[in-house]
């Protein structure tokens, strides 16, 4: 392979006339008429051309590394398929996490692809028109690549069947397809600052990193594949988040109190959304790599602290719910696994309470929390499932009119009493599960007065099939609701243990190993 | 002082990468993670052309680096001969 692109420019001035160099100022349009969503945010913007991409990578060159990813990728890939890679994982139940990956990941690389080509358009440089061209390109290939690996095991287990259909409606994927509708229905710079800030550099690294690292070691070549080359872009993603934000600062004083505001409500909103990424790692990896503590501590507390440190010289503060955010390592993972264990009919992926090597793991992991607040609770559990009642919640929980998680986080400085926050708009109450999410809300109440929430519209009964008749005597909810989200029932939800899943696992992995 | 870091795939070409990195940047740690490998530097972290050729025995462009990454932090800074992260503090 020849990699090596025969070139007479450096890379400034190649960059320099591949990008502005091709752009023009409108003559017989007005411009504010050509890029009309430049205004109304309040940032103020005096000279596109001090916008530069660090990277500076030109169409030219970008179609030559990305291709040459996609060859890696696709080779890992059909080696994985061809191999029967899917019994070379450590334990059926890490498939689980492919699920929830496939539900709740690859949607939201595709709103990406949708906010980048859309944002791209409006604004008037040229430099940041290329970098979100690019991203853009990259998001759909992101949701194309998650869709191809994750094919291979739908050939082989339930639950992947209707994944693009349940997006749309399954309770807690209102927690990640939210915080995306949040973003694309906000203006150009906030879904830059969002996107760039909280989705690239808050969510991508502790998922795609770590977790990633996590998939390798459990033996997923597919999900490796597509992860590790999906944030080699995120690095380019990271950076052009990080140049905007230093850009709009550098542009006018006035820009740092909006920028500020928008890092405070995006830091907290990406920062909810990863409790879906804690209980992966600490609870879905058979074998894990680190835990969701350690994997916070060097990706957010050093990380994210550096960040700050370098955007202070703007004037740009911690976000509002940092601390918190650190205080809350020692118990999200436990807490959500919890919700996920006692929710396990409602949601189609299998559940199962960690068995007693798990609980030593997470015991010397969390010294501090784990058999104190957690361990009674697991214990608990198991000894009612090997007395044949396994327990599911029947209820329905209250949910977060921000972030749409249940409402099971704790106060931060109490893990056992339950936080609740209640905010009053237009004679309505709201009901928030933080400060974070409350500040949230407070700011902008009229657009989360408008959340969809799956909860509320389950006991509205806009969440049947269009054939239900809840007049029948032998009306089901539950059955309803889970036949509008097109799970079936037995097969792809409730404890692993009893699963089909993990029968046939078994069952292939035996023939696998043996003639 | 705070420190930015790089990650690779492990494969043939980042293995000269890091080599190239490790020589070029005394104080740099090296954390093994399950199919990657992660480069910590107190402040600042370069990357050379010159270096990676001579670990690679043949010519290399820094941009080609983007097929083997698969994360970083600070900020870039790139020309024909170096990549660098730096924070400014």
């Amino acid at each position: 392979m020849d990699m090596k692109a025969n070139k007479k420019l450096g890379l400034k001035e190649r960059y320099n006339l591949m990008t502005r160099d091709l752009a023009w100022t409108p003559t017989y349009q007005a411009v504010k008429d050509v890029f009309p969503y430049m205004e109304y945010e309040g940032i103020k913007i005096h000279d596109w051309d001090k916008f530069e991409d660090p990277f500076r990578m030109t169409m030219d060159s970008y179609w030559k590394y990305q291709a040459e990813k996609e060859r890696k990728l696709y080779a890992i890939i059909d080696a994985f398929t061809q191999n029967n890679g899917h019994l070379g994982v450590t334990d059926g139940r890490y498939i689980n996490a492919l699920k929830l990956f496939l539900t709740g990941v690859s949607p939201l690389e595709y709103m990406a692809h949708r906010g980048f080509a859309h944002v791209g358009r409006q604004y008037p440089g040229a430099g940041p028109r290329v970098a979100c061209m690019m991203q853009s390109l990259d998001e759909i290939r992101h949701s194309q690549t998650q869709i191809h690996s994750l094919s291979n095991y739908n050939k082989h287990y339930n639950g992947f069947a209707n994944w693009r259909h349940q997006h749309d409606r399954v309770w807690y994927l209102s927690v990640p397809k939210s915080f995306f509708d949040d973003a694309v229905s906000a203006g150009p710079f906030e879904f830059i600052v969002a996107i760039g800030f909280a989705f690239e550099y808050v969510l991508t690294n502790l998922l795609f990193v770590p977790f990633i690292s996590g998939a390798a070691y459990n033996g997923d070549m597919g999900a490796m594949a597509f992860g590790f080359s999906a944030q080699s872009d995120e690095s380019r993603h990271m950076t052009l988040g990080l140049e905007i934000i230093k850009f709009i600062l550098e542009q006018d004083p006035d820009n740092l109190p909006i920028v500020q505001a928008w890092l405070d409500k995006w830091f907290w909103r990406g920062y909810r959304v990863l409790t879906l990424v804690a209980m992966m790692m600490d609870y879905m990896l058979p074998k894990r790599v680190m835990s969701w503590k350690e994997a916070w501590e060097v990706y957010a507390e050093q990380n994210g602290a550096a960040l700050f440190n370098d955007l202070a010289r703007y004037g740009i503060k911690v976000p509002k719910g940092w601390e918190q955010a650190c205080k809350d390592k020692d118990h999200l993972s436990h807490q959500a696994w919890n919700v996920f264990y006692n929710y396990g009919a409602a949601a189609p992926f299998h559940t199962w309470a960690p068995s007693e090597k798990d609980m030593e793991w997470l015991s010397a992991k969390y010294p501090e929390t784990f058999d104190k607040y957690y361990r009674p609770l697991w214990t608990h559990y198991a000894k009612e499932q090997a007395e044949g009642r396994r327990f599911y919640n029947g209820t329905l929980p209250m949910l977060c009119q921000v972030c749409q998680v249940p409402m099971f986080f704790t106060e931060p400085d109490d893990p056992t009493k339950i936080a609740y926050r209640e905010s009053e708009y237009k004679g309505m109450k709201y009901h928030c599960c933080s400060d974070g999410c409350k500040h949230i809300f407070d700011n902008e109440p009229e657009k989360y007065a408008q959340s969809w929430l799956p909860v509320h519209q389950i006991y509205q009964g806009n969440c049947f099939p269009a054939d239900v008749d809840p007049s029948k005597p032998d009306f089901d909810p539950l059955m309803e609701v889970l036949r509008y989200y097109k799970m079936e029932f037995g097969r792809d939800n409730l404890d692993y243990a009893d699963s089909e899943d993990k029968k046939n696992f078994e069952a292939w992995r035996a023939q696998a190993t043996s003639n | 002082m705070s420190n930015v870091f790089i990650a690779f795939q492990k494969n043939e070409d980042s293995r000269a990468i890091v080599n190239a990195i490790l020589a070029d940047n005394p104080g740099a740690i090296v954390s093994d993670q399950p199919a990657m490998v992660k480069i910590d530097v107190p402040h600042r972290l370069v990357v050379r052309r010159a270096t990676v050729e001579e670990e690679l025995g043949r010519e290399f462009d820094l941009q080609e680096m983007q097929v083997h990454l698969i994360t970083m932090s600070g900020n870039v800074d790139e020309t024909d001969d170096e990549f660098s992260l730096t924070w400014n503090q």
